[in-house]
C-alpha cells in the first residue's frame, strides 16, 4: 500500500488515485509576446532534474480532481509534504 | 467588461424532461437489463443490487466560504452544504461533497427543473450550476453482506471507523470509478458514469453473487 495526502480531501489516499504532472512552481510569462522564442521554449520545456528534494504538482485524479504540490525526494522517493497550489514549500533544497 | 447582465442570472436554461405532447421514452442507462431483469436483479437479504433511475443530478461550484453564495443555498435548500467527503440527506434531496468548491445534489428528476431555476434565482456571482442528469446514475447497494462487496471493489477503506454512515467519497470501483456515499449502516449509494453503468453493474452482480 502507497498512500499520498490529498490536503483537499484531508486523508490519505490511495496512490492509484493520483497522477504526477511535473515540475511545480512554474509562473507562465506575463507578456508571452515580449518573449525571446529561447525563453519561451525554456518556460514550456526546460525542467529541473534534482537529485533530492523536488517541487511537483500532483492531481487527485480520481477524487476531488484538484491540483496540489508535493515536495519528494527523488533519490529515496520519500514525500516530504503535500501542500495547496499558492503555498509555499516547507521542506526546501 | 463585466457583463452586468451576469448578476441577474440571464442563462438559458431548458426542461431537459419532454412533456407529455412529445412522444418520447426515458431510459436509464440500464434499459437494456429489462429484457433479462429477472436474472439479473439480486434482491436478498444479505445482498441487494438496485438501479434508482431518473434521478435529477445538479451540480453546483462555487466558493464555500462566500456568505452570499451560502446564504443563497441555505434558502433554497434548507440546509447548509456538506462539509469535506461528507453527504447529507434530507425527505427531498440528497447532496454530497464532491471536491472543496463542488457538491453534487439529486432530486426526484421531474423537480431538477424547478430546483435548477430556485438555485439560479437565488444565486449571485461567481458560481456554477449544470444539470447532468443524463450523464450519470444511481445503484443502491445494501444488505449485510454490502459491505464485503466493497471490500474487495474498491481499495478505499470501507470499514466503520474509516467510512462512517454520512460519508461520501469519489474512488476507484473495480475497473472504473464512482462516487461511492453511506446512507445507513448497511445501504451504500453509487453514483457512476453512464458510460460505465453497464460495467459496474455486471462487476457488482458476478461479486455479489457468493453472498447470495
Ligand atoms: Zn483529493
Amino acid at each position: 500500500m502507497f498512500s499520498i495526502y490529498c490536503p483537499h480531501c484531508c486523508e490519505y489516499r490511495e496512490e492509484e488515485e493520483f497522477h504526477a504532472i511535473g515540475e511545480a512552481h512554474i509562473a507562465r510569462p506575463v507578456d508571452p509576446d515580449a518573449l525571446t522564442d529561447a525563453e519561451w521554449a525554456s518556460y514550456l520545456y526546460i525542467r529541473k532534474n534534482p537529485r533530492g528534494l523536488h517541487h511537483e504538482q500532483w492531481v487527485h485524479a480520481i477524487g476531488c480532481r484538484k491540483f496540489f504540490n508535493i515536495t519528494r525526494d527523488t533519490v529515496s522517493y520519500e514525500i516530504k509534504e503535500t501542500y495547496k497550489i499558492g503555498e509555499a514549500p516547507a521542506f526546501v533544497a | 467588461m463585466f457583463d452586468k447582465n451576469l448578476e441577474k442570472n440571464t442563462i438559458a436554461m431548458m426542461d431537459l424532461l419532454p412533456d407529455a405532447s412529445v412522444n418520447a421514452r426515458a431510459e436509464s442507462p440500464l434499459a437494456h437489463l429489462d429484457q433479462f431483469h429477472s436474472h439479473t436483479n439480486i434482491d436478498t437479504d444479505s445482498i441487494s443490487l438496485q438501479e434508482k433511475p431518473f434521478l435529477g443530478h445538479l451540480l453546483l461550484r462555487g466558493n464555500a466560504d462566500n456568505t452570499a453564495f451560502k446564504d443563497a443555498i441555505k434558502k433554497v435548500l434548507l440546509c447548509e452544504l456538506p462539509k469535506t467527503l461528507a453527504c447529507i440527506y434530507t425527505n427531498e434531496l440528497s447532496i454530497c461533497w464532491v471536491s472543496p468548491d463542488e457538491w453534487l445534489i439529486l432530486c426526484e428528476g421531474d423537480k431538477a427543473y424547478k430546483l435548477e431555476k430556485k438555485l439560479r434565482e437565488a444565486l449571485v456571482g461567481h458560481y456554477s450550476l449544470c444539470n447532468i442528469s443524463g450523464g450519470q446514475t444511481v445503484l443502491v447497494l445494501s444488505g449485510h453482506h454490502a459491505h464485503d462487496v466493497l471490500m474487495k471493489s474498491t481499495s478505499y477503506d470501507v470499514a466503520d471507523c474509516s467510512f462512517p454512515i454520512g460519508k461520501a467519497v469519489t474512488t476507484t470501483l473495480a475497473k472504473s470509478q464512482a462516487i461511492i456515499c453511506r446512507k445507513d449502516k448497511t445501504t451504500w449509494e453509487l453514483i457512476v458514469r453512464r458510460s460505465f453503468a453497464d460495467y459496474i453493474w455486471h462487476y457488482l452482480h458476478d461479486a455479489s453473487s457468493e453472498f447470495k
